[in-house]
């Protein structure tokens, strides 16, 4: 009861929403790793999944990618990463939650495009697409479900990720976290661990909305793939 | 900071490195001379995940059941399930230590947690796709509705499950070094002391192990999947 109360005391005490250390400065921290992470894991992965996936090739090394990947621990990543003295801190982990991103949207966007019906595809070959037209008319709309899911599949646990990232010098709000446990301050602890829920949360629920939004035609509640791919941090 | 590394260098006794401690990304002398450490850590991990797994198994497929024979329930249970997924595994096992403490249960109910989505999803996919007429030659047959689901329902669903078992069990290795913030991470611990020694090789031989163990455990449940469903195999040859 006592931790309890000490928790919604410290969420309620307008000095720990003021400054650096301030919870809106470490969610906008939290914010922005996640940002860059899922922006260049999207510059990088998205063109190349959903080239192979036109082209259909590379498929054992587009789907593995995601299997591997949920064997390697985050954790392991983030902590190599950080021990280079350049990379401790906020760069190490952009580098490490891009490289957990990148193979949920690599896999998925290859994924969409595979399952794009081939009639459909002959169709438009027939009716003179070709190349980029055929990518950018045809394939791509059909694939989009799958490559959404894929985006927020990766957001998601980039989001949840980049807590982790608070053990090796980054900021965001896994930091309360962190800081709490180097303090023994369990009501501090307990705060962070609120706060990080609801913003992974709050971006599950949003993306999905936002996924549902872009992709009508979507059956609802069937999982996908790009469910399945998620590495947890 | 970096020269905090551990004395144990590569040459053994008669090394000549300079004081500045060698940090290598990769070393079997590592390895080697920590062999019993690394096992002990290796036993743990094992331990939690094969715990976790096993409860999950029981709860999620159970659980999926009942969302499917109930179907008001489906929903919920989904919904429930993939709200604790979303949860920072950090966040829940740190809230989960505020009651549990610094002890082996912290972990593995966190881990439990996260493998029930992966489980109860894929069953669900399983029994959706026991075709109808199966259903109903077994009901002509005389069959209630438990001899369906245990004869019938869960074993053609199985493959579908031993596919959840097993993306279950790889991730929670992998998740199972996130408990070394509270203590019982198995391979995890020796990655958070390489941190704070700032020392590449255990680290590494952490992760390493880790991969090794993903790999052969998802091969040792492949045997097991063969082995349950022979039918499955007999069908493919």
């Amino acid at each position: 009861m006592n931790t309890i109360l000490g928790t919604w005391h410290w969420l309620t005490t307008a000095e720990h929403y003021r400054g650096t250390a301030g919870v809106p400065h470490r969610l906008l921290e939290h914010v922005v790793i996640s940002g860059i992470a899922v922006g260049l894991a999207v510059l990088i992965a998205l063109p190349l999944g959903l080239w192979l996936g036109h082209v259909g090739h590379g498929g054992a090394v587009a789907i593995n990618v995601s299997n591997i990947g949920r064997a390697i621990p985050t954790f392991a990543i983030l902590v190599l990463l950080a021990t280079v003295p350049s990379l401790f801190g906020d760069a190490g982990a952009v580098l490490a939650l891009l490289v957990f991103a990148i193979p949920p949207i690599l896999t998925n966007a290859y994924v969409g495009m595979r399952e794009v019906d081939p009639d459909v595809r002959e169709a438009a070959v027939g009716m003179g697409m070709a190349g980029i037209t055929l990518v950018r008319r045809v394939e791509l709309p059909l694939a989009l479900p799958l490559v959404a899911a894929g985006v927020r599949t990766a957001t998601v646990q980039v989001v949840a990720t980049a807590t982790l990232a608070a053990y090796v010098g980054a900021g965001g709000l896994g930091r309360f976290i962190a800081d709490g446990f180097g303090l023994q301050d369990t009501p501090m602890i307990l705060s962070g661990a609120i706060l990080v829920a609801l913003l992974a949360l709050v971006t599950e629920i949003g993306l999905g909305r936002l996924e549902v939004g872009l992709t009508p035609g979507r059956r609802r509640g069937s999982p996908t793939p790009g469910d399945a791919a998620q590495v947890r941090g | 900071m970096l020269c905090g590394g551990r004395g144990f260098g590569r040459g053994g006794g008669h090394a000549t490195v300079p004081f500045v401690a060698a940090n290598p990304w990769f070393s079997w002398s590592y390895i080697t001379q920590h062999a019993s450490e690394l096992l002990s850590a290796t036993r743990q991990h094992v331990a939690l995940t094969v715990w976790s797994v096993l409860v999950a198994t029981c709860i999620a497929v159970p659980m999926a059941v009942v969302a499917r024979r109930w179907g008001w329930s489906r929903g919920t249970i989904l919904t429930g399930v993939g709200i604790l997924y979303t949860i920072p595994s950090l966040a829940l096992i740190s809230v989960l230590q505020a009651y549990f403490g610094l002890r082996p249960i912290t972990v593995e109910i966190a881990l439990v947690g996260y493998a029930l989505l992966i489980i109860v999803r894929n069953t669900l996919i399983g029994l959706d796709g026991v075709p109808a007429e199966v259903r109903e030659a077994a009901l002509g047959m005389g069959f209630g509705p438990t001899r369906l689901l245990t004869r019938v329902e869960i074993p053609l669903a199985l493959p579908s499950i031993m596919a959840g078992i097993r993306v279950a069990t790889v991730s929670t290795i992998a998740l199972v070094t996130v408990g070394a913030i509270v203590g019982n991470g198995g391979l995890g611990g020796l990655i958070l002391e390489g941190l704070n020694n700032l020392y590449r090789a255990e680290i590494m031989a952490a992760a390493l192990g880790c991969v090794l163990l993903a790999f052969i455990a998802d091969l040792l449940l492949l045997g097991l999947q063969r082995l349950v469903t022979p039918w499955t195999r007999r069908r493919a040859g």
